[in-house]
């Protein structure tokens, strides 16, 4: 239950304890709110007495008489307007005067409430006013939130490249001050760690540049028929000299050769994501098994491994930017921790799913679920 | 007391930082014993006593430093810490132990962002231990 402040403003005391009455027991809800507003009513004789109530109380709504004894509605609102207060103002008049609407409009006041007004009448201003600032508080909160997620989306990638050039700038300095000897020899460790954080970093950008790709390039001419088989075994030609490096092997299971609309691009990087983890968190000697089969309108992605697989828990937050998981078992591989949020974007611009599960150990089942229908992309 | 004589506990999960602040410490005369998880400097903390620590913030969760400052102060309250991070100033997270408010909190004695230069992090080291 949320209570929206409701201040009158009227020279015209039985107006006043109308709206008062009126509004007491009255509540607003929709569909789309997930909870009801109710109202509290603040009143005011005189735009002066107004002012100070709205700056002590700062209601969301006002309703406002514009003929008042000492200053004048329309004064309240160009003073409102001038603080930049966010205050809907509907205004109470008793006669239509062209003149006071247009510029009783013009400094922002919403609606018109005739005067005298019926119950009904007031209801469902109060209505219209409600949704309006609902909609409005909602847009903004979503703002506030994106913005947040955005920020630290950067704070977090600023970090993550920030520590392979430390590491990197590390060794160069030991090799300056000739630290660890007079030899290049002397420097094997650091050289080959150097040039692993650059491959990491290198991997780090391109996951980067797919996610921004992801992002922004919405190309409908860019759909097409794709053969997801096809698209499966170019990804497992990629991984392969990973995989001869792990002793994994890789094995591509076609139930039903299943041909879907979508941009190649967009199935590469979910195939390449998702097999080269099946690798990469993978047992010396284990396997890596993709399967594509198909439902009456769904093409079916069943990528599954024999790796270290992960815990319940970790598996709640494993589609999130920048997650790795951290343990024994993960300490030495390395990843930018963006794969997976960009597989899961990716699957869900096609309105498709992603499941995961898991036994630590045991190994992992990513399952994906793909509409085979074309589907006009946002 | 001699650098010699200085065991410093350095626990990072970034095994390239590891090696350098290792490496950097050896060279200027201390030993130490190198971790690579909060669990580890944990275990070593349970039976021995270093003369300093120095501890990465985000190791196995994203305040896996503050933990093992909060730790190794309520085992061995002399012992001085420095908290390490690349978590830099510019992305917001910027904090440091200097008001009281923060110490309150914070249990470390230094806070030290990443790829400070040998001498000086040899420098805090010797203020820290009053060398």
């Amino acid at each position: 239950m949320a209570v929206l402040k409701v201040l009158v403003i009227d020279d015209e005391p039985g107006i006043r304890s109308g709206v008062s009455r009126i509004l007491k027991n009255f509540h607003v809800t929709y569909p789309f709110m997930d909870e009801d507003y109710t109202f509290e009513v603040t009143e005011a004789a005189t735009g002066e007495e107004g002012i100070t109530i709205l700056e002590r109380d700062m209601p969301d709504i006002l309703l406002l008489d514009n003929k008042l004894p000492g200053i004048q509605g329309i004064e309240v609102l160009e003073y409102i307007r001038k603080k930049n207060y966010d205050i809907v103002v509907a205004m109470i008049t008793s006669y239509a005067s062209l003149d006071v609407a247009v510029r009783a409009t013009r400094d922002g006041a919403i609606d018109f409430i005739p005067k005298p007004f019926t119950p009904q009448e007031l209801k469902s201003s109060i209505e219209n006013i409600t949704k309006q600032q609902y909609l409005k508080r909602i847009t903004y909160k979503m703002n506030q939130e994106g913005k947040k997620v955005r920020y630290q989306f950067l704070s977090v990638l600023s970090h993550e490249l920030k520590a392979p050039l430390n590491a990197l700038e590390g060794y160069l300095r030991m090799m300056q001050g000739k630290q660890a000897g007079e030899l290049i020899d002397d420097y094997a460790t650091p050289i080959e760690r150097s040039l692993q954080r650059i491959q990491g970093m290198r991997s780090l950008i391109m996951d980067l540049l797919d996610f921004t790709k992801i992002r922004l390039e919405r190309k409908e001419e860019k759909i097409q028929e794709v053969n997801l088989a096809e698209l499966a075994s170019d990804a497992i030609v990629t991984v392969q000299p990973y995989a001869i490096q792990m002793d994994v092997s890789i094995n591509l299971d076609v139930r039903t050769n299943v041909i879907i609309m979508a941009d190649p691009d967009d199935m590469e990087i979910v195939f390449n994501n998702l097999i080269s983890n099946a690798v990469k968190y993978n047992k010396i000697g284990g396997k890596a098994e993709i399967t594509i089969d198909s439902s009456d309108s769904e093409a079916i992605l069943i990528i599954s491994d024999t790796g270290i697989g992960i815990t319940k828990s970790d598996t709640e937050n494993l589609f999130a930017e920048f997650v790795r998981i951290k343990n024994e078992k993960t300490r030495n591989i390395s990843g930018s921790g963006l794969g997976l949020s960009i597989v899961k974007k990716v699957v869900e611009l096609y309105h498709g799913t992603i499941k995961v599960e898991s036994t630590p150990d045991v190994g992992t089942v990513f399952t994906i679920r793909l509409p085979k229908k074309p589907i006009i992309i946002p | 007391m001699k650098k010699s004589d200085i065991t410093i506990l350095v626990a990072d999960d970034d095994p390239d930082y590891l090696f350098q602040t290792v490496f950097n410490l050896e060279k200027a005369g201390y030993k130490t014993i190198a971790v690579e998880s909060q669990a580890e400097a944990e275990s070593v903390i349970a039976k021995f006593k270093p003369s300093l620590a120095i501890f990465d913030l985000m190791m196995e969760s994203d305040d896996s430093g503050f933990i093992l400052c909060y730790k190794i102060k309520r085992k061995y309250p002399d012992v001085p810490v420095i908290l390490a991070t690349a978590v830099s100033h510019e992305t917001g997270l910027s904090f440091s132990v200097d008001s009281d408010q923060e110490k309150s909190w914070i249990r470390a004695d230094k806070y030290l962002e990443k790829g400070i230069r040998p001498e000086q992090l040899d420098q805090e080291v010797m203020k820290l231990l009053k060398l």
